[in-house]
C-alpha cells in the first residue's frame, strides 16, 4: 500500500524521463546528413558512424583511452588489494585513519586534484605522456577500488586464515593460496569500476595532456567546445545503446529472478 | 619452535607492513607532497605574498565567480535531491515493475560519460535546438527562448549528473526503514500521506543529509558540464582555475583558487561531520 500512489509515481516517472531524455536527444541528431549539428528533415544518413570508422583520430584515442585505463585500473586495483590484505591482516588500531587517508583523491575537489597531479608530473617532466595520464588515473580511481575492495574483505570470512595457519600455511601461501582466490569477485568489481572511470576521467586528463596524448574524452572535449561535429553524435549512441544494453538485461534478469522466487 | 615461530612472524610481519604501508606511502608521495607544492605555488607566483589570496577575498571577478558558484552550487544542489528522493522512494517502496524500470533509468545515466551528457542537454537546450524547435513547433512560443550557455543550462545539466549518485545514499536509509512501522501506523488509523509525513520522512532525514552534502561537494568543484553547458559565459571555479592555469598562465593564482576550493569544502565536510556525529550521539 505504500509506494502505490499514482500521483507520486507519476512525478517518479518523470523524473527518470528526465535522466533518460538527453542520452535519447543525441539519437536523431547522429544521424543528420549535414556536416554541422542539426536535426535530419526526411534525409538519414550513416556517414557520421562510418567516419567514426574511417578517421583514424577517433580510433586512435580509442586506442589511447583503453590502454591508458587498463594500465591504470590494473595499478589501482592491484595497490588497493594490497591494502586491504594488510588492513586484514594487522587490524590495526588507526585502520580508520588509514582508510581516511586513501580516500583522499575521491573528497579532494577534481579541479584541485587536477592542479595537484599537473604539479607532480611537471616536476617529474611527464606532462602530455601515456605514463603520466597513467599515474594521474590511478591516483583518481584508486578510493573507489580501496572501497570495493574494503566491502569485499568485509565480507570474507576470518576463519579462513586461521584455518589455513594451522594448517602451516606461510603468510604468502595464506594470501595467494586461501585469501586472493576468495576475492575473486571484489578484485573484478573493482577493477571493473576503476576501468570505467579511467576511460572517462576528463577534468585530471584536460589539465595534464592534450597534444601528444588525446584520450577520447579529450577529444570530445575538443569537439564540444570549438564547433561540434556530429560524430560526437554517433559516438555517443555507441556508448549509450551499448550501456543501456547491458543495465537492462541486467535489470531484467533480476526482475525475472525476483518475481519468479 | 619457538625460534622458528618468532623468525616466521617477523618474516610475516614485514610483509603484512609493506601491503598496509605501500599505498599511503605512494599517496604521500604523490599527491599529499605535491599539494604542499600547489600551496606553495600559491604564496610565491607570480610574487611571494598573499596577493593572490587577497584577490579571492576582495570583491572584484574572482570573488563573484565563488558566489556564482556557490549560489548555483546550491540551486543545483536542492534541485537534485528532491528530484533523487522521489525517485529513491519509489525505487525502494515501488511495486516490483516501478522498481525495475526505475533502476533501468537510475542507472542508465549513471555510466555514462559526463561529456556524452553534457552534450545531450547541448543538443536539447542550445538556441536553434530541440527544446526552442519543439516549442516552436508547437507554438507555444514564437521566439527561440534563451536556454542555452547560460545558468540555467548549468544548473539542468549538473543537476542531471548528480541525481544518480544522490539517489544511492538515499535508497540505503530507506531501505533500513523497518516496513512493520509504517504498516503498524496504517493499522491504527494513519493515512499514507501521515505515515509518509510523520514516519517515513524524519527516518529517511540522515540518507537526505547525507546525499546532501555529497552532492554539495561534488557541483563546487564542478568542471565539465558548466564549462560546457556555461560556454565560458557562466563561469564556475574549476573552469576560472582552468583559464588561471593555461589561458592567463598565472599559476599562482589558480593555485590559490584550488587550495581555497578545497578549504571550502573541507569546513563542509567537518561541518557536515559534526552534525551527523551529534545525531548519532543523540540516537
Amino acid at each position: 500500500m505504500f509506494g502505490r500512489s499514482k500521483f507520486g509515481g507519476a512525478l517518479a516517472y518523470l523524473a527518470a524521463a528526465f535522466l533518460l531524455l538527453p542520452l535519447i536527444a543525441v539519437i536523431p541528431v547522429s544521424f543528420t546528413p549535414k556536416r554541422f549539428l542539426s536535426m535530419p528533415d526526411g534525409d538519414w544518413s550513416l556517414r557520421h558512424y562510418s567516419a567514426l570508422f574511417e578517421d583514424g583520430v577517433w580510433l586512435s584515442s580509442i586506442g589511447t583511452s583503453i590502454s591508458i585505463a587498463l594500465a591504470a585500473s590494473v595499478l589501482a586495483t592491484v595497490l588497493a588489494t594490497m591494502f586491504g590484505l594488510g588492513l586484514w591482516f594487522r587490524r590495526p588500531r588507526g585502520g580508520a585513519l588509514l582508510v581516511g587517508f586513501a580516500l583522499l583523491p575521491m573528497v579532494v575537489p577534481p579541479v584541485t586534484s587536477a592542479i595537484i597531479l599537473y604539479f607532480l608530473l611537471a616536476k617529474l617532466r611527464l606532462l602530455d605522456t601515456m605514463l603520466g595520464l597513467v599515474i594521474g588515473h590511478a591516483i583518481m580511481t584508486l578510493p573507489f577500488a580501496v572501497v570495493a575492495m574494503l566491502s569485499a574483505f568485509a565480507r570474507l570470512d576470518r576463519s579462513l586464515e586461521m584455518a589455513a595457519r594451522n594448517l602451516g600455511a606461510s603468510t604468502l601461501q595464506t594470501i595467494f593460496l586461501v585469501v586472493l582466490p576468495n576475492l575473486k569477485a571484489g578484485m573484478l568489481s573493482a577493477w571493473f569500476l576503476t576501468f570505467i572511470l579511467s576511460w572517462e576521467e576528463s577534468t585530471v586528463t584536460l589539465f595534464t595532456s592534450g597534444i601528444e596524448v588525446v584520450t577520447l574524452p579529450k577529444r570530445i572535449w575538443d569537439n564540444l567546445r570549438l564547433d561540434v561535429d556530429p560524430v560526437v553524435a554517433s559516438i555517443s549512441v555507441v556508448m549509450v545503446v551499448i550501456t543501456a544494453a547491458v543495465i537492462i538485461a541486467r535489470a531484467l534478469a533480476r526482475h525475472r529472478y525476483a518475481t519468479q522466487s | 619452535m619457538t625460534t622458528t615461530r618468532t623468525a616466521g612472524t617477523a618474516g610475516a610481519n614485514l610483509i603484512t607492513q609493506i601491503l598496509m604501508w605501500a599505498l599511503p606511502v605512494l599517496l604521500l608521495g604523490f599527491y599529499v607532497i605535491p599539494l604542499l607544492g600547489v600551496v606553495s605555488w600559491s604564496v610565491t607566483q607570480p610574487v611571494a605574498g598573499l596577493g593572490n589570496y587577497a584577490r579571492i577575498v576582495e570583491g572584484g571577478d574572482i570573488s563573484s565567480v565563488f558566489l556564482r558558484t556557490l549560489r548555483i552550487s546550491l540551486i543545483s544542489t536542492v534541485a537534485t535531491v528532491l528530484i533523487g528522493y522521489c525517485l529513491s522512494y519509489y525505487w525502494v517502496m515501488g511495486s516490483r515493475l516501478r522498481q525495475t524500470i526505475l533502476e533501468i533509468c537510475i542507472f542508465i545515466p549513471f555510466w555514462i560519460s559526463v561529456l556524452v551528457r553534457a552534450f545531450g542537454w547541448l543538443v536539447i537546450l542550445r538556441d536553434n535546438g530541440l527544446a526552442n524547435g519543439f516549442l516552436m513547433a508547437t507554438h507555444l512560443i514564437s521566439e527561440p527562448l534563451g536556454t542555452g550557455r547560460n545558468e540555467f543550462a548549468v544548473i539542468v545539466g549538473m543537476v542531471h549528473f548528480m541525481v544518480p549518485f544522490s539517489v544511492f545514499p538515499m535508497a540505503t536509509v530507506m531501505r533500513k526503514i523497518d516496513r512493520r512501522i509504517l504498516l503498524a501506523a496504517h493499522g491504527l488509523g494513519a493515512s499514507p500521506a501521515v505515515v509518509f509525513a510523520k514516519i517515513f520522512l524524519p527516518l529517511s532525514l540522515p540518507g537526505v543529509f547525507a546525499a546532501f552534502v555529497m552532492v554539495l561537494v561534488f557541483s563546487v568543484g564542478f568542471f565539465v558540464t558548466p564549462a560546457i553547458l556555461g560556454g565560458g559565459r557562466v563561469v564556475m571555479v574549476a573552469e576560472a582555475v582552468f583559464v588561471q592555469m593555461f589561458q592567463t598562465t598565472n599559476w599562482g593564482l589558480g593555485a590559490a583558487m584550488s587550495v581555497v576550493l578545497l578549504a571550502l569544502i573541507g569546513a563542509v565536510v567537518a561541518v557536515a561531520y559534526r552534525l551527523l556525529g551529534v545525531r548519532s550521539f543523540v540516537d
